[in-house]
């Protein structure tokens, strides 16, 4: 049972009357006593409640009086304020005004401690625990308990991850509830029953959940610790910070708690427009990898072919005078950790400062129709002009496409699930699989192989209202995106672009694109080159058009483009990992802003050491363009230089002020900025040339294999990515990297499930064990993007490319 | 005025393969499904709530209404489900039906489900009763091959299957939503209710949950007529049922008479207390209704005169105890079965059990010190009308009834062990060799 | 023995045995658990009869057996672990050829099941919850199993055994033990637990027709009534 208002009702919803405590109150039907008190300051307390769990009733805790359900008639018992159901002229008497409330709370506080150790000292949950709270408010100060606490072998590890403390437990079924309701895993139930009833799993199948780590955060008591944050700090030592989540588009709010100048642990932050309450693991946990040694606190300069440390002012001086040579002749590459206020450093960097419009952030496989899209469909815009997260929950339908949103987008999928489990959303994959995920959202399978997206969609009807959500490698699909296009128009359903990257959309609204300027002004445009240039004091812009990413590598490479610089990319994110290292290489001059040690750095001639995410500020737009903070959570840097800063600098030494040093400075700029308003005309047109255009041809680089297929691919949530090095725990519960194909097509191949399969092409090989999967589209194979140690950019094939299979290891 | 007994259900127990489709025929049986199968559903509902008949699985809601609150517009299908989880210390009723004559409830659930409009019945047994389940089984499939069940009963149009499912072991599934649970695959704990099983029971569709015995009774219903039925028992409690009889008396066993009989009359038919001994304290219906003594050998054993006497009819599950047991110890193993039973979902009983079973512990070894009934009492408020589900509030019964009853007997626990004041052989039916020993046993089931 | 001593470190709860991963679990197992959850509405409501099945065949619940159910029902092992562990007739180590119940709830106990389950302790040789070394019996202390008219009460392999006493108890033990017929009180003749576990799962073993219709208690206020004259109202006398 659970109270579903759907959020274009809330104007209509009927309200009723109650009396809690003697104070009237008027709550929407449905709501429960525990909400209504809440509302007028009562806080009834509890420990199995949680607004965003179906009600259970099972902690006993909330005890109210109800001396009159509103028909004159009394509650003959105690009532759980958590399951009642607010009735019009109730009467409520919570513990402040009813003796009856108040004993039964105190005794339920009591049973509950009666089993409960008296470890606060050494429990991680100690300082803010609400049963602790509960305890020292209003529980007793001895207790009359003299029998035998029950006890088990402890911490039992229900994932690497995640540890339970089972005589902590108060058996509130929080946990339980989250994993079969919220992300639909149910990897642990209650076990046992009676006073032997705890949270169990099956020993050999882990608590391996994306959203694991929420368990850690909803428990009321300190029965269920993390593995990265055990025994690591006090809560009350710790300042807290709240953040955006770096990680992916989500836009999760994150509380970022440190101590001495380290953050010890994230949590998801309360932002019910967004992530709710919770967040994913990675988001939660994956925040050490500049911990290690290839972290870089000062500056580098090549000398004699070797890379030494150099002081700031050198190494200024060195880049300047590289850059100075380079002139407009230069490029820009930009990655995924960029904030958005560092991309328009970047974007403004490469325009105004070096007179190139050669920036790119994809820093990953592109479709020749892409750049179009993201002007017409996406850039420019503001925040409710697309679709948000409130959208899906009353989409009625939501199609997703290249999309697989628990990998890509955790958040994303949580809510979809929320909204197919309380308003009857319908989702539809057009995919190679029925994934996890997707079956998780009872969604209707396209299977599709890639490639076949276009007239998947074009066999799809939407009604106004529905949702299409694109993700970033429909782009690599031919006529994908232009189809999506043509259906939301056609049918009236909101169309939503999901990027991988937390600073993609940030990117995109900084004129991080060769054909794109600022607030997603079109550099062919005149007038908004004019725009920028007088906001940017300057007499104009260059007008040329850049180059994209792999064409600029492509460029430096052949000794054309004689500069590059680089800051937040990894040459293996790319289709064709050899072809950016060659680019870099034989680049004249390459310029590195960096965190840490890295294939960029190895190949640049002047190495910058910049911020970390948590030493600076920022925002980054998530997917429905909403903007989140990036805070400093930690004031004591070791490397204390943001991109920003680093930039002006140079820019400084080449003579031609940035005008901005700061974040602050930045979003000034860019809100004065302001976004273009283009002709709807124009725009359209623009689209339909884009739709027009070839899409990316297939390549045929397949070797002489067994069989020749389409490769489906994309990122596991936790994978191989930089941004997650140093978590070993969370990633010992990453999913297993396999190779998926149909039953058909395993037949075909004479493999078995678990035997291994060797994908290859023209670069090289990548032997997976097969998973065999009902279903799947045919000719199609699937292998994770990122998996630890081999990512597909070093093999140059991307998803929708044709590849060889064989059975058995590579040679 | 009607007979002492009045055995209907149990009138044919003692025939000769009683259980088979050819004994219950030979007497009339599935008559009454051509009967009801003539009338219109909402008839047979009528006709069940004229009779006055209320539920016997312990909380005798009237039958009738209940069918009657199956929405009729609910797009789901509707399920009867026999509730035969007999599970309650004391009740052993429905397993001699069952065993002695399952074509009766079979027949009692096309007739139900007929008037709900249900075509697909489940009878939950629970599990350790292996001969009762066997027979069920069979029953059944001779009503398929008679025809009873299936596609087209009786030539009426009418379909029905049942499906007899062996549960595996937990009191707390005879609470019906737990029952519910249990049946679609689940750990057996109590639902939220609103919404009720009427509305959204079984795979959240309307449901009907009744006791064997109260489906069984609704075949001689529609064969006799409302009025007959209603012309046994008193005003508010009406028609025959069965009364077990066990414990410290002569001859236990099944009695079958109208609502309203006396523990006296029935002792007196069975031969008192054992010879030498005193009656001190029985149940009227399971260990979960309140304990009563002598003073109320005279109170109708009814719906109204038990609640009259601060207790229950509950399953109608008289368990007799004579003077030579010892209340303390019998308290104490109830509440090791409600502790061992608690499905731990809630608070108050799982912590509340656990520690009451502690502290009586204490009582039986003359352990307990000055004050410990009182804490005893306030444990028990702290747990009765707070649980999630009614498993606690029979529980609590228990001890609040022997403390009301027999406060002394619990004083003495402050210095005496129970079983210095009451041998514990004394009390068993045959030699017991080191009856001075108190044999709460630590481990296996009650751990 | 003192009795007094409270269970309150529990090392082994939580989970079915690890340890042991044999299995005895074939295809005709799995078609069989396919069928059971082919019987219901909705197809996890065969969890409980595919429990009872897998301990007929592997003789307790297995990891297995655990994994097939869940396999079958496309629902999570933990599940199946909760549901497997919440239901005392579902054990954890394997079960005796024989499986001996025998009640000690209140009325039970009082009666003279204190002593029988002593008895039948020390003469098996096992704690209840245990099984003989030889695998022939497993002891158990049950609750309450519906037969109090006919306290104090045992069960082999879930078979009503009523009226027990100290001497019932040996010979039934003794006979078992070398493999006589032994008939229940009120059921079949015992075959084994098993077999019982099997039935219980939905496959039925023939055996209905064996046994008496009921036992004395249960024909005791019949008879009575039939002594006396006594019968419920003629129809027509009620109208």
């Amino acid at each position: 049972m659970s109270v579903v208002t759907k959020a274009d009702q809330v104007a209509q919803v009927e309200t009723i009357g109650v009396t809690i405590d003697g104070i009237e109150v008027q709550v929407p039907k449905g709501t429960l006593a525990i909400r209504a008190a809440e509302m007028i300051g009562i806080a009834i307390p509890r420990f199995c409640d949680h607004p965003l769990l179906d009600p259970v009733g099972a902690c006993r805790q909330c005890l109210v009086e109800v001396p009159d359900m509103g028909n004159g008639r009394g509650m003959p018992k105690p009532q759980a304020s958590c399951t009642l159901e607010c009735a019009p002229g109730m009467q409520i008497r919570t513990q402040l005004t009813s003796p009856v409330a108040a004993k039964s709370q105190k005794g339920m506080l009591e049973f509950l401690l009666i089993n409960h150790p008296l470890d606060c000292p050494i429990c991680d949950k100690g300082g803010e625990c609400p049963l602790q709270n509960q305890a020292l408010s209003n529980g007793a100060s001895e207790s009359r308990y003299e029998g035998v606490k029950r006890t088990f072998p402890k911490p039992v590890p229900i994932s690497a991850q995640i540890l339970l403390d089972r005589e902590r437990c108060v058996l509130c079924a929080r946990c339980t509830r989250f994993s079969e309701q919220i992300s639909g895993d149910p990897f642990i139930a209650l076990v046992e029953r009676g006073a032997l009833q705890q949270v169990g799993r099956y020993a050999d199948d882990p608590y391996n959940s994306y959203f694991s780590g929420n368990v850690v955060q909803i428990c009321p008591v300190g029965a269920l610790t993390s593995a990265a944050y055990r025994f690591q700090s006090r809560p009350f030592d710790l300042v807290s910070t709240e953040v955006t989540c770096e990680h992916c588009a989500s836009g999760c709010h994150l509380r970022a708690d440190q101590r001495h100048f380290q953050i010890k642990r994230r949590l998801a932050a309360e932002a019910p427009d967004v992530n709710e309450e919770w967040n994913c693991d990675k988001g939660r946990f994956a925040f050490v990898s500049a911990r290690g040694e290839d972290r870089m606190t000062r500056p580098l300069i090549r000398e004699d072919g070797m890379l030494r440390i150099a002081s700031w002012p050198e190494a200024i001086d060195a880049a300047v005078a590289g850059l100075a040579a380079a002139g407009s002749s230069s490029g820009v590459l930009t990655g995924g950790r960029l904030t958005m206020e560092d991309a328009y450093g970047y974007s403004k960097f490469a325009r105004a400062v070096l007179g190139t419009n050669s920036i790119d952030f994809r820093s990953r496989p592109t479709g020749t129709d892409e750049a179009a899209f993201l002007a017409t469909r996406v850039a420019g815009r503001r925040l409710g002009d697309g679709v948000t997260y409130a959208d899906l929950e009353k989409a009625g339908h939501v199609v997703l496409v290249g999309f697989e949103p628990e990998d890509e987008s955790p958040l994303v999928f949580l809510r979809l699930r929320k909204a197919v489990r309380k308003s009857h959303l319908l989702v539809t994959a057009i995919a190679a699989f029925a994934t996890a995920g997707t079956t998780k959202l009872n969604a209707t399978l396209v299977a599709t192989a890639p490639g076949g997206e276009a007239e998947a969609l074009a066999g799809l009807e939407l009604a106004p209202g529905n949702v299409i959500l694109v993700g970033e490698r429909a782009a690599l699909a031919a006529g994908a995106l232009a189809a999506a296009a043509d259906l939301a128009d056609a049918s009236g359903a909101k169309l939503a672009w999901v990027p991988r990257r937390a600073g993609d959309r940030g990117a995109i609204e900084a004129g991080c694109l060769p054909g794109l300027l600022p607030g997603g002004r079109p550099l062919a445009d005149a007038t908004a080159r004019v725009d920028v240039a007088s906001a940017w004091e300057l007499e104009s812009l260059p007008a040329e058009p850049g180059l994209e990413a792999a064409a600029m590598l492509a460029s430096a490479a052949s000794g054309e483009l004689k500069a590059l610089v680089v800051a937040g990319i990894e040459p293996s994110d790319f289709a064709d990992a050899a072809a950016v290292r060659a680019g870099l290489e034989a680049a004249g001059f390459v310029v590195a802003l960096e965190n840490r040690l890295s294939e960029v750095t190895e190949r640049a001639d002047v190495v910058f050491p910049v911020a970390l995410i948590e030493e600076h500020a920022g925002t980054f737009l998530n997917w429905e363009h909403r903007a989140g903070r990036v805070n400093t959570v930690v004031r004591q840097a070791n490397a204390p230089m943001t991109d920003l800063r680093v930039l002006a600098a140079l820019a400084d030494g080449l003579g031609k002020p940035l005008g901005i040093r700061t974040a602050r400075n930045a979003l000034a700029e860019i809100v004065e900025l302001g976004t273009w308003d283009a002709p709807a005309t124009k725009a359209r047109a623009t689209r339909k040339a884009a739709a027009r255009k070839a899409a990316k041809a297939a390549s045929t680089s397949s070797t002489d294999g067994d069989v020749t297929v389409k490769l489906s691919t994309w990122r596991q949530l936790i994978d191989g990515g930089r941004g997650q090095d140093g978590e070993e725990a969370m990633a010992a519960t990453a999913r297993e990297s396999v190779a998926r194909v149909s039953p058909a097509l395993a037949g075909q191949l004479g493999v078995a499930d678990g035997e291994e399969l060797t994908l290859s092409c023209g670069a090289g090989w990548y032997t997976l064990p097969v998973a065999i999967t009902p279903g799947m589209a045919e000719g199609t194979v699937w292998v994770p993007t990122n998996s630890p140690g081999t990512p597909l950019g070093e093999l140059g094939v991307v998803f929708g490319d044709d590849v060889a299979l064989s059975v058995g290891g590579g040679e | 005025m009607t007979d002492t007994l009045t055995p209907v259900l149990s009138a044919q127990w003692g025939a000769e393969k009683s259980w088979t489709l050819k004994a219950y025929t030979a007497t009339g049986g599935y008559e009454a499904v051509g009967t009801a199968l003539k009338l219109a559903p909402a008839e047979v509902t009528d006709l069940v709530k004229e009779s006055g008949l209320r539920g016997r699985g312990g909380a005798g809601f009237p039958t009738g209404m209940k069918w009657s609150f199956v929405p009729k517009d609910n797009p789901n299908p509707t399920y009867l489900v026999v509730n035969a989880d007999e599970s309650e210390p004391g009740t052993c009723k429905d397993m001699p039906l069952l065993l002695a004559s399952p074509h009766t409830l079979v027949e009692g659930m096309i007739i139900a489900s007929y008037a709900i409009n249900c075509h697909i019945a489940f009878v939950y047994i629970r599990g350790e009763v292996l001969h009762v389940i066997r027979r069920m089984q069979q029953a059944v499939e001779q009503a398929y091959k008679a025809g009873h069940l299936g596609t087209n009963i009786h030539g009426s149009g009418y379909d029905l299957d049942i499906i007899v499912h062996a549960g595996a072991g937990a009191y707390i599934c005879g609470e019906e939503t737990a029952l519910l649970d249990s049946l679609e695959g689940r750990r057996g704990q109590p639902r939220l209710r609103p919404p009720f099983p009427a509305v959204a029971g079984l795979y959240a569709s309307p449901t009907v949950i009744n006791n064997v015995e109260t489906i069984a009774s609704v075949p001689s219903i529609v064969r006799n007529g409302s009025s007959w039925f209603g012309s046994m028992g008193t005003e508010k409690s009406k028609g025959m049922t069965i009364y077990s009889l066990s414990g410290h008396v002569n001859r236990p066993g099944q009695f079958e008479a109208p609502l309203g009989i006396t523990l006296r009359e029935l002792l007196d038919l069975s031969g008192g207390v054992r010879a030498g001994h005193q009656l001190k304290f029985w149940t009227p219906g399971g260990s979960s209704t309140p304990i009563l003594t002598g003073d109320h050998l005279d109170v109708p054993l009814d719906y109204e005169g038990m609640a009259g006497a601060g207790s229950m009819l509950g399953t109608k599950a008289l368990q007799v105890f004579d003077e030579t047991t010892s209340v303390v110890r019998t308290t104490l193993r109830w509440i090791e079965f409600y502790k061992h039973e608690s499905c731990g979902k809630c608070t108050p009983c799982r912590e509340g059990n656990w520690w009451l079973v502690q502290l009586l512990k204490k009582f039986e070894a003359g352990q307990a010190v000055d004050g410990d009934v009182d804490k005893l009492l306030d444990i028990c408020d702290g747990i009765g009308g707070k649980s999630f589900c009614a498993l606690a509030d029979g529980a609590v019964a228990c001890v609040t009834s022997a403390v009301r009853h027999f406060r002394a007997e619990f004083e003495d626990g402050y210095k005496t062990a129970a079983w210095e004041l009451f041998p514990y052989g004394a009390s068993a039916l045959f030699p017991v060799e080191s009856p001075d020993r108190s044999l709460s046993l630590t481990k296996g089931a009650h751990a | 023995m003192s009795g007094h001593e409270f269970q309150s470190f529990f090392p082994e709860s939580g989970e079915v045995d690890m340890t042991d991963t044999t299995t005895s679990i074939d295809e005709a197992t799995m078609a069989e658990l396919r069928e059971l959850a082919g019987r219901y509405p909705q197809a996890r409501s065969a969890l409980l009869p595919m429990l009872h099945l897998v301990q007929s065949v592997d003789g307790r619940i297995s990891p297995a057996g655990i994994e097939a159910c869940a396999d079958v029902l496309g629902i999570s092992t933990a599940q199946v672990s909760g549901v497997a562990t919440f239901y005392t007739m579902y054990r954890r180590r394997p079960g005796g050829k024989h499986h001996v119940g025998v009640c000690t709830t209140a009325l039970c106990a009082v009666m003279g099941g204190d002593t029988l389950l002593e008895k039948v302790s020390a003469k098996l040789g096992i704690e209840p919850d245990e099984t003989t070394a030889d695998g022939t019996f497993s002891l158990e202390r049950i609750e309450c199993n519906a037969a109090c008219d006919f306290a104090p009460v045992m069960m082999v392999n879930w078979e009503f055994m009523d009226n027990m006493t100290p001497g019932k108890a040996d010979r039934l033990i003794d006979d078992l033990a070398v493999g006589k017929d032994v008939a229940s009180t009120r059921g079949a003749t015992i075959t084994s637990w098993r077999e019982a576990e099997r039935v219980l799962a939905g496959f039925p073993d023939g055996r209905a027709d064996e046994g008496p219709s009921a036992g004395e208690a249960s024909l005791l206020g019949k008879s009575i009534a039939d002594a006396n004259g006594w019968a419920a109202p003629k129809p027509e006398d009620a109208k």
